[in-house]
This record gives structure tokens, C-alpha cells and sequence, in this order.
């Protein structure tokens, strides 16, 4: 690991000034994947600015018609909440499926959107639950924060605070792990809800996240799994390496997509 | 017996002595030991599978943070250090020995595969050697590299070492030619297969780690490290390398956390680090991380194999004929020739009373790491093409695979086969039928029929494997090219208040010799396992060893053990006998107590270990004092572990996943001393055979020669949901050849279990042949391109 | 350099050491306790798991600084009293390791799990293990311990 310099504000104001004051810095939330890449010497950050234990960041909130999590809420804190059992079982069940439980202790979910990589579960559940990403300056749409690969709408000194998800009527996201990693190979989160329908995929694309807009219409024409058990999905911008070939990864789709499909009801 | 004793004698799971300090973390692995003023050292790889090094400018490292030195190539050449050496030649057919290329112990002018050693910087922290290695500025030539196995033989593929035309290190072969080829000619059918053998990185958890220590007063060097075997570390560094003479090397090997083989070999990091100590003046540390265990550790396996079985008209085996490319990677490492050729071509036979095998194997250099032995070495490629050709066999001739089996089995003991080895005991009949019996394989079709109606394909698979073990009886592997003798030391020190030291050439990181060696000795004096003390692992203690590997530590190391008991036991006889004033064959040792026969007399193993070193009742006698004995045993033939493994498998054909539904392992592996041990070696052993069929591919990159799997994100190892529990039995011959009757089992479950698994696969898939690792990705292709396997006529 | 002070193994602890000091390297090497290990470089293997405010996490994959203050426990603190903790007691008991080296991590991650789930059963414990690797035990025997301990711990 390079040398940096570490900052732990004790509000997220700090935080912004942190960022703000430093040549390069990086936001350390979970650091489950930043502390890796680091020690791998592969970014150079002139500085940390750790907001992994901001409490006001860390919250489970069910009002009206929708969740809010804090952006520093852990993940083993939403598979573990109540509230997001009760009312978005499928987003309990994603969290309690990323990475490991030691991961999950320590990981986020302002830091996996953040980080938007390719083959994180998260993006998959902001995108097919049509999340609102609260920042320190706005509010994004999440149609509008994936924006490719490990590339959000985010600017340099903006801080996810909170995301909100409106409850779905049905939902569900079926992983397919790559076996080596662990990450998903393809994540397919499909939802009914007051947004209509939405197919998410994740792991799968070359630049990320993406809606698979032929299987929502086919699920607005009738919600059963055997209406996207029949669409195919093109491979073409599908990633292909030693795991699988996008052809595989395209076919994954739709299996992963008719069995969410299935389990959401 | 006491009951303390009994229930930790032979036979009998006693729990571990060495548990204690790893489960409350008190361990000693090589990067736990820190030394006074140590300093750290870091190496610097080559990103590149094939380059010729046109400068390296250490200038700015050298100036950098903490750094003490920075060593390149040059530097061991100008102290006339010889390279790391290969410990076996092996003969071409037509009679030259192989062609070696020298491997360097940091590159000189040639880079030969990604993380080939280009040089050492030593600093006072490791951060800080990490740092300097980056501002070393290397001017490569890059080069084209010969990466795949398929056609680094080719006229014009890259050369690895102008010493080796064709990258062809060796043309080696094995067997009655003529007799195969009559059993061709008169079979009345041929059944033949292309076989990859995947190439697998050995991932034991504890990365390589060295600590080279030199000693200005003494000029004695001290090396720390992670090693299966660190007698031949040091014989290999002293008297081929030259870091110092074997009197003035002390290698420690303390407690290793896995081996699996890639620990047996020597190699460049342990070897800079104890030349670079006496230059630095200060103990240099140099612990790897799992990336550079990706690169530079020894791979495994890495063969093509076409094979051919000749069969007469009512299925019985008349031939095989195998021709096998065998990839040795860029540099000859410590075993690596003796892998693909003896420990391979010899196993070929099978189970099967084969009269005519014929096998010719190429070995070749490629731009990739060294391949050299990983648990199993050459038997696991053995057992994989003669196992997935006999169940292919079975199902063209439409013959029940286990039927099939049974037919061919050798059946009377000792057994010549073609391929040098001698079979001297086994009963394959009994395993294969413990096997069936415990999968219920008539039940098979019921519930082949519940998973399809489950939308799953369920399929089973048969491996009936042997192997050979307890490496080995030293005139055989001699007059094969071994330039060591693999018979294994003991010594055994009875201390004045009875209480035992063993010090033992084996070494144990994982097998609970500190346990199973220990309850041979208590059984054998009668006292408890907690008076019996196993040193292993420093050749300052022990006198010599040749180590652990090759499933020889039972078989060989405490037959050892058991010689120098037998010796311990007639001293102690004698001077049992001269203090009770008795005949010495009057004497009886039973339980811990010498007694005269048909007398009251006795004398308790305490008493009579003090009296050895008292010798205040000596006088008059030609007794020595003391009570303390050594052994070297040779084995007078391999053991020859067997069983049958069964497999049931499956499969989602949605997502091409496969699921181990079922597997049942029969073993024989003579003699078990502790069933607890032998269980988990098992297991371990079939996770690992589970991980080459489904899980594990060693890949490069075919133009470039990166490590396309260079870490877990890609290098898929078995975690705890890809395995099922695993059901064993076992069935006994005992190894006539050995005192204890012991065969081995450390690597039996790693050689047996792939082959069941494809075979289980390929029965579920309905198809010939699917490449390891049978991924999702593979199996999900092999459905949408279903050929279904050939009908029995 | 900034001082970083926490509490591990119930002894309050403080040392100056780089921003960049992982936890694993501030246990190990500062504090001397080797019973936790590094396997990996990518967060998989889970040899270096501790808890930290009682949760198990990847004392590789989180920087000495990120636990200041916090009460960490690593597996020489398992003990108590000189009394093995029933998870230590199941992995000898039921022979859940080998070379040992996986064992510290494996053993604070069973720990955790059990805490977690009183009601474990195997395919729970298989899944639950999914951030740790053992090369030695095809894992049969770990299971078989977690799941003994659970049961005694119920």
C-alpha cells in the first residue's frame, strides 16, 4: 500500500471539507473493495477520508411508502433489519447475499454504489427498485447515477447520504455467483411496483448495471415466469471471460430473470 | 495396558497433540518468527513470459527509503552460486539424458515466465522493499512466448532453452511396445480418448515465507522456511547451490500451514534470502503474498494425453497405449521430471490385469511456471486416463462400468505388471463391492428418475484407483535417475526420567505425525502419549531425512521409527536382563513392564530408563549407558493403496451447475494407526480431487503468457458449499513389504476422486468426454452441443 | 505516523504506526499476536479473521485506524479462564483442521456464526463459510465442529 493521509471526521460537514481539501482523496466507507485495491498498489489516493463510522450515516427508516437507509448502513444491517424484511424482503435477502458475513459486517451500501462495480448486487436492487441516491448536494435518480462501468453520475466532493426505496408490490434477485469470486456473474432484480415493472441486471454487461427493457415488456404483458422464460437476451456488450461466454452469460439472464420472476410471486 | 493407553494405541482416533496451539493461536509458522535487527526483502518479477533483459538500473532503488541492498542476477553469478537443480534425470528412448536449461536462482540475461525472479531489494521494512522494487527500471526485450502445451513442440514455436530443441526436454517411454501393438492388432475393438489433465496451483493457505540468518562470529547460516523437507533444502543448497556447506546450514522447517508438494521443492526466494544474510549482515525475512504464491509456487498436473485401450470380444483388457505431453513450465523444478514419467507411466495398470501397456511421454518446457509434483504427482494423471477409459470402455461395450471392472481386476498377488511396478497385496473386489453397497447403487436408477423429475440430470461415476505410496525403496529410484534415496530416518531418545524424544526425518505440516507417531511409540513401551515427544523439522536436530511427500511418512517414516524401537527394546531387554540377574531371552516387555519370565521379577520402564543412564549397575557388564537408538529404513518395495471411489452427481441444465450429490470413498490403505487422521486426509484429499473436476483451472493467457488466474477472484478453490459430507469405509490387506503394514493415505483421495466425478458427469450429460474443470460455463456448452456418446452396439 | 489506540483481547492497547497499517499488521506485528493469518491478498480466504465490536470481520481488508477505539478480540482472547471456548473444544474434537493455519479464522468466524444462528444445520454452516477457505480439511470435519459446538452451546 502507498502512503496516504487519514482523515475520520466526526460529521459528514468534515467530510465534505476533508474531501474538498485534499489533492486526491477517496471516501473509505466499508473499504471492502478500496482497502483491497490499495494493498494490491493499485490506486494512489493522497488521502482517506474515513466516514465509516458516522452513526448519522447508518440508519433503517420505513416511512410512507418507501425505506431509507443510511449510506452507511452495513449490510448485515439491512439483511438483519425487520423492517426491510417486512416490507422488501428481496432487498433483505440481496444484502444477505453480498460477499461473505465478514464482508457483510463491514461493507456498505453508500460505498457499493459508489464504487458501481460491474458485478455488485446492490446497483442491481437501486436499478430495479427505481431507488432515489440523496447525496450531499442532490437527489439522482437511479436510472441517472449508473452511469458505467465503476462510473456514477457522483462528482468529486458529493456524498451518497441515504437512498431511498419505495416499496415494491413484488420483487426478487436471483444471483448466479461466479464460482471463483463470488461476485455475480449475473444478478437479475425484477420488480412490480408503483414504477411499473423493472429488470435489473447486474454482473453480466461491460458497463455495468443495466434494465433488460425487452423482459419488462414482457412481464407488463403478463407477470409469470414463463413470459421471460421465453426472451432472449442478446449478448452482444455481455462480458466473456474464462467463467463464461457472454452467449452463457445472455442465457444466464434469462434463467436467473424467470426464476426472480418465480420467487417474487 | 493402561486405559489411558488403550484408548490412544493403534488403531484408535486419539485427538491431536498438536491441536493445542493452533486453535488458540499459538502456532509458529515461519512469518510468526521475527529476528533481532531483521530487515525485509522484496522480489522483483518479471511482467513478462518471455523477455531478454537488455539492462536493469537498480540506481534509484538503491537510494530509495530503508533499503539496505538490491541483488540482481549478476550479483549470484559473481559469487559463482550454482541454480537451482532438478534431483531426478530421467532417460530419453534414445538414450540421452534430458535436456536441462539453467534456472538461476534471480535471471541473468533471460526471462523465462510471468514472476520468473529478476531481483531482491532488502530494506528495513517490507512496505519499503515493496517500494524500492518499483523503482527498479528494467529494459526488457520483450520476446514471443511458448505458452501452450498443444504446440509448444512446433518447429516454430519460441524457444524456452536453446538447450532443448522443440522445447522438448525429454522423449520418454515405458512398457512391452511390441506386445501393445499385438494386443492392438488382435483386439476386436479399440476405444481411444483425448484426455486433458487441467493444470492446478497448489494453494496451500500459508504462503512461502524464509528467514536466511547469518552468523559473523560462527559463520554458520540459519534458514527458516516453509518446507515439506528441510534436509534436502539444505543438502540441495549446500552441495548444488553452495550457499555454504551442509555443516554450516541449518534449515528449520517449523510448523508449515500446508504443502500439498509445492513445499518440497527449493526454491529462489529461500535460496536468496540465506546467500543474501552473510552479504547484508542481518537476518533478511521474506514472507509471500498470495500473488506471488500464483505465479512462482510450483503448478501441478498439465497434461494432453491420447489414450487407447484394446479390448477383446468379451470386454476383457488386452492393451493400452498412451502418448502424453507433459508440461514442465519454464525451468526444471526440484522433482519435476520424475512427476510425468516414473510416478505416472508405472501407475497405468490400473487395477487391471493389463498384459501389454506401452507409454510414451514428451516432457516440455513453455513459458509458464514450473510444474512439478502436487498431492497425488503423475498418479492422479495416471488414475484419471485409465479410469475415464475404462467406465468409456464399459459404456461402448454397453457392460455395467462396475461389471466391467470387476472382469478386469488382478486378482493374485504379487502382480508384474508391464510398467516395472510389482503389486504385492490388495483385494480390489472387496472395495468396489464396499463401495456399491454403501451407495446403494441399485437404488441408482430410482433416484436418477426423482431428479429427472425434478427437471435435474443425475448421473454416477466410478474410479476403482491404485497408487503407489511409501516413496521408496532407494535402489529402485536410484537405478531410475532419483539422485537422493528415499529411505527415511529415525531416532529415538528415552530420556533418563522415561519420557521420550523421537526425532524424525519426516516432516509433518497438516498429517498429525506429532499424534500418530507418538502412538506408535506409546503402544509399542507402554506409555502414554503425552510422555512421547516428535522432533521434527531442523536439521540441526535430526540427524538427516528425506521428508514428507508421496504418502511415505507412515509406510517409510515409521517403519523407521519402528526399527529403532526394536532396538531400544533388545537394549533395554539387556539391561533389564543384567539388573535382575536373568537371560535376556527370559525377559518379557509387556505393558511398560520388563518382568523374568516364570518369576516375580519386574522392573517398570521408568525405573529401567534411569537405571540406563545411572549405570551404577553396569559394572561387570559390556552394557553402555544410556537409551538412545537410531534407524535408517529402506523400503523393499512401493505400497500400494487402493480402493474405489463412487460419485453421484447433479446437474441443473438451466445453469450447467453440478452438484456432488453422493460420494462414497472404500479405501485400503493397509494398517491405520489413527482413523481420525486417516479420514481427514481423505476428505481433504477428495476436495481437491473435487476442485480439478469442477473447480480449479491453472490458465494463462495463449499469446501473452499472463496469469489469467492470478488470484481467487479467478482461480476457483473448493469452499465449504461446493462439497458434500463425504461417506467412507474402509477394507484392509495389510503391506506385507513394510513392519507396520501400512500403505498410506495421504493422497489417495486427491488421485481417485476426479475421474469418478467426470465419469459421473459425462453419465449425466450423456456425453463422451467433458474437459476439467467441468465448469458451469463448460457443462452448459457441452448440453447445447449434446453428442450423445456412441450406443452400445 | 498517528497513534492508534483500541482494545484487544481485553487489554487496552496503543501504538504510533502509519495510516496504511492494516489491523492484521497492527495485531500480528505490533502487538505481536501471530494467531492470526494472512492466506490472501483479495479479502477471500478469511485466515485473518477477528471480531471487532463483537462482529467478525477481515482484519486484512480493514485498516488498524478504522478500529480505534474499538474492542477487538482475536482468537489467543478466545479463552477464558484458561478454558477453551466450546468452538476450540469441537475443531480438536472433531479433528476440524490439519496444518492449522486457516484454523484461527475459521474458528472466530464458526464463533460468530453460532452467535448469529443458534440454529444452525449444514447447509447453513456451508453457506455461512463461504469467506473461508481451508485447503486441508475438504471442510467435513469444520462442519461437523460448528456444528457440535452449536448444538452444545444451545
Amino acid at each position: 500500500m502507498y502512503q496516504f493521509n487519514y482523515h475520520r471526521p466526526k460529521t459528514l460537514d468534515e467530510a465534505v471539507k476533508a474531501l474538498a481539501g485534499a489533492d486526491d482523496p477517496k471516501l473509505l466507507a466499508g473499504g471492502q473493495t478500496l482497502i483491497p485495491t490499495l494493498k494490491q498498489r493499485l490506486a494512489m489516493p493522497s488521502d482517506l477520508v474515513d466516514i465509516g463510522s458516522l452513526t448519522d450515516l447508518r440508519y433503517i427508516k420505513a416511512e410512507g411508502d418507501a425505506l431509507t437507509i443510511g449510506a452507511g448502513t452495513k449490510h448485515a444491517d439491512v439483511a438483519a433489519s425487520a423492517d426491510v424484511m417486512t416490507h422488501n424482503p428481496a432487498l433483505a435477502r440481496l444484502a444477505d447475499n453480498i460477499g461473505d458475513p465478514a464482508v457483510r459486517h463491514m461493507g456498505t451500501l453508500g460505498g457499493s454504489i459508489a464504487n458501481n462495480d460491474p458485478a455488485a448486487d446492490y446497483p442491481g436492487a437501486c436499478l430495479g427498485l427505481d431507488a432515489k441516491i440523496h447525496t450531499t448536494k442532490r437527489l439522482i435518480e437511479a436510472d441517472e447515477f449508473f452511469t458505467g462501468m465503476f462510473e456514477t453520475a457522483l462528482e468529486d466532493d458529493e456524498i451518497i447520504k441515504e437512498v431511498t426505496f419505495p416499496h415494491p408490490e413484488k420483487a426478487a434477485y436471483m444471483k448466479f455467483a461466479n464460482p471463483a469470486s463470488r461476485y455475480a456473474m449475473v444478478g437479475v432484480f425484477v420488480s412490480k411496483g408503483p414504477w411499473g415493472i423493472r429488470v435489473a441486471v447486474t454482473g453480466a454487461g461491460q458497463d455495468g448495471v443495466f434494465r433488460a427493457s425487452e423482459m419488462e415488456a414482457a412481464l407488463e404483458k403478463n407477470w409469470s415466469p414463463d413470459a421471460v422464460a421465453n426472451v432472449k437476451i442478446s449478448p452482444d456488450g455481455l462480458n466473456t471471460d474464462m467463467h463464461g461466454s457472454a452467449e452463457y452469460r445472455a442465457h444466464l439472464i434469462t434463467v436467473m430473470a424467470k426464476r426472480a420472476v418465480e420467487a417474487a410471486g | 495396558m493402561t486405559a489411558e493407553i488403550s484408548e490412544t494405541g493403534i488403531g484408535k482416533p486419539a485427538r491431536r497433540k498438536e491441536d493445542f496451539r493452533f486453535i488458540t493461536g499459538n502456532g509458529h509458522y515461519t512469518d510468526d518468527i521475527n529476528r533481532p535487527h531483521q530487515t525485509h526483502a522484496s522480489f522483483l518479477r518479471s511482467p513478462h513470459a518471455h523477455a531478454r533483459i537488455r539492462s536493469i538500473d537498480i540506481s534509484d532503488a538503491e537510494k530509495a527509503e530503508g533499503v539496505l541492498a538490491v541483488f540482481t542476477g549478476q550479483d549470484i553469478a559473481r559469487d559463482e552460486l550454482g541454480g537451482l537443480i532438478c534431483g531426478w534425470t530421467v532417460t530419453s528412448k534414445d538414450g540421452e539424458p534430458m535436456k536441462v536449461g539453467p534456472h538461476p536462482v534471480l535471471a541473468l540475461d533471460t526471462v523465462r515466465y510471468v514472476g520468473d525472479h529478476v531481483a531482491m531489494v532488502v530494506a528495513e521494512t517490507r512496505e519499503q522493499a515493496e517500494a524500492a522494487a518499483e523503482l527498479i527500471d528494467v529494459d526488457y526485450d520483450a520476446l514471443p512466448a511458448a505458452v501452450s502445451l498443444a504446440s509448444c513442440q512446433n518447429g516454430d514455436a519460441p524457444q524456452v532453452h536453446p538447450e532443448a530443441p522443440r522445447n522438448t526436454c525429454f522423449e520418454w517411454e515405458l512398457g512391452n511396445k511390441a506386445e501393445t501393438e499385438a494386443a492392438f492388432s488382435k483386439a476386436a475393438r479399440i476405444v481411444s480418448l483425448d484426455l486433458e489433465n487441467n493444470r492446478l496451483i497448489p494453494n496451500a493457505m500459508e504462503p512461502r515465507a524464509a528467514i536466511g540468518e547469518f552468523d559473523k562470529g560462527t559463520g554458520d547460516y540459519t534458514l527458516w522456511t516453509t518446507s515439506q523437507n528441510p534436509h534436502v533444502a539444505r543438502l540441495v543448497l549446500s552441495a548444488f547451490v553452495g550457499v555454504a556447506p551442509e555443516h554450516k546450514l541449518r534449515v528449520i522447517a517449523p510448523d508449515v500451514g500446508g504443502g500439498f508438494g509445492s513445499k518440497i521443492f527449493i526454491y529462489s526466494e529461500e535460496t536468496a534470502c540465506a546467500w543474501a544474510s552473510a552479504k547484508v549482515g542481518r537476518p533478511i525475512k521474506w514472507t509471500g503474498n498470495r500473488s506471488e504464491a500464483f505465479l512462482s509456487d510450483a503448478h501441478g498436473r498439465d497434461h494432453l494425453s491420447k489414450a487407447e485401450l484394446a479390448l477383446d470380444a468379451d470386454g476383457k483388457m488386452l492393451g493400452l497405449r498412451v502418448k502424453t505431453v507433459a508440461n514442465l513450465g519454464a525451468y526444471l523444478s526440484t522433482f519435476s521430471a520424475a512427476v510425468p514419467t516414473y510416478l505416472y507411466g508405472t501407475l497405468l495398470s490400473g487395477q487391471y490385469d493389463l498384459p501389454a501397456i506401452h507409454v510414451e511421454v514428451d516432457g516440455v518446457y513453455t513459458h509458464t511456471a514450473p510444474v512439478d509434483a502436487y498431492r497425488g504427482a503423475g498418479r492422479p494423471e495416471a488414475t484419471y486416463l485409465i479410469e475415464r477409459i475404462a467406465e468409456t470402455a464399459a459404456r461402448e461395450i454397453g457392460m455395467d462400468p462396475a461389471e466391467f471392472r470387476r472382469k478386469n481386476f488382478v486378482r493374485e498377488f504379487p502382480h508384474q505388471t508391464p510398467v516395472i511396478m510389482n503389486y504385492d497385496i490388495g483385494n480390489y473386489e472387496a472395495s468396489l463391492d464396499a463401495a456399491l453397497e454403501a451407495i446403494d447403487y441399485k437404488g441408482f436408477p430410482a433416484r436418477r428418475a426423482e431428479a429427472e423429475s425434478r427437471g435435474k440430470l443425475r448421473g454416477i461415476g466410478f474410479s476403482t484407483y491404485i497408487e503407489a505410496c511409501g516413496l521408496a525403496p532407494s535402489a529402485a529410484v536410484g537405478s531410475l535417475g532419483a539422485g537422493v534415496g528415499l529411505w527415511e530416518s529415525a531416532e529415538v531418545r528415552v530420556n533418563p526420567t522415561g519420557n521420550i524424544d523421537v526425532l524424525t526425518g519426516s516432516h509433518s505440516h497438516g498429517q498429525g505425525h506429532e499424534t500418530t507417531f507418538a502412538q506408535l511409540v506409546s503402544s509399542r513401551l507402554g506409555v502414554p502419549l503425552d510422555d512421547v515427544e516428535i522432533v521434527h523439522g531442523d536439521t540441526d536436530k535430526v540427524q538427516f531425512g528425506m521428508g514428507t511427500y508421496g504418502s511415505r511418512s507412515g509406510a517409510v517414516g515409521m517403519s523407521a521409527i519402528s526399527r529403532a524401537l526394536d532396538k531400544i527394546e533388545a537394549k533395554a531387554k539387556k539391561i533389564a536382563a543384567h539388573l535382575m540377574e536373568a537371560a535376556v531371552e527370559d525377559i518379557v516387555f509387556e505393558n511398560g513392564t520388563f518382568t523374568v519370565q516364570g518369576t516375580d521379577k519386574s522392573m517398570a520402564w521408568a525405573e529401567l530408563s534411569l537405571a540406563a543412564y545411572t549405570a551404577h549397575g553396569f559394572a561387570g557388564s559390556d552394557l553402555e549407558p544410556g537409551l538412545k537408538e537410531g534407524a535408517f529404513y529402506d523400503p523393499t518395495n512401493f505400497t500400494f493403496p487402493a480402493g474405489c471411489h463412487i460419485c453421484e452427481v447433479e446437474i441443473d441444465p438451466d445453469t450447467g451447475v453440478t452438484k456432488i450429490a453422493n460420494f462414497v470413498a472404500v479405501d485400503d490403505f493397509g494398517t491405520i494407526i489413527n482413523p481420525m487422521i486417516v479420514e481427514g486426509q481423505v476428505h481433504g484429499g477428495i476436495a481437491q480431487g473435487v476442485g480439478q473436476a469442477l473447480l480449479e483451472h491453472g490458465v494463462y493467457d495463449p499469446e501473452s503468457g499472463q496469469l489469467v488466474t492470478g488470484s481467487y477472484m479467478d482461480y476457483c478453490m473448493p469452499r465449504a458449499d461446493d462439497l458434500p459430507s463425504f461417506r467412507l469405509g474402509f477394507t484392509t490387506t495389510e503391506c506385507p513389504s513394510n513392519p507396520l503394514g501400512m500403505k498410506g493415505c495421504g493422497e489417495a483421495g486427491a488421485i481417485a476422486s476426479p475421474p469418478a466425478i467426470i465419469n459421473a458427469v459425462t453419465d449425466a450429460l450423456n456425453i463422451r468426454e467433458i474437459a476439467m474443470p467441468a465448469t458451469p460455463a463448460r457443462v452448459w456448452a457441452a448440453l447445447q452441443a449434446r453428442q450423445p456418446r456412441a450406443a452400445a452396439e | 505516523m498517528s497513534v492508534v489506540a483500541m482494545t484487544v483481547n481485553g487489554k487496552s492497547v496503543s501504538a504510533d504506526v502509519e495510516p496504511r497499517t492494516l489491523l492484521v499488521t497492527y495485531i500480528r506485528d505490533t502487538l505481536g499476536l501471530t494467531g492470526t493469518h494472512i492466506g490472501c491478498d483479495t479479502s477471500q480466504c478469511g485466515a485473518c479473521v477477528v471480531h471487532v465490536d463483537g462482529k467478525a470481520v477481515k482484519s486484512c481488508t480493514m485498516l488498524a485506524a478504522q478500529a480505534e477505539g474499538a474492542e477487538v478480540t482475536t482468537v489467543e482472547g478466545l479463552a477464558q479462564d484458561g478454558e477453551l471456548h466450546p468452538v476450540q473444544k469441537a475443531f480438536r474434537e472433531h479433528h476440524g483442521l490439519q496444518c492449522g493455519y486457516c484454523t484461527p479464522g475459521m474458528i472466530m468466524t464458526a464463533v460468530d456464526l453460532i452467535r448469529r444462528k443458534p440454529d444452525l444445520d449444514e447447509e447453513t454452516v456451508r453457506e455461512q463459510l463461504e469467506g473461508n477457505i481451508c485447503r486441508c480439511t475438504g471442510y467435513h470435519n469444520i462442519v461437523k465442529a460448528i456444528l457440535a459446538a452449536s448444538n452444545e452451546m444451545r
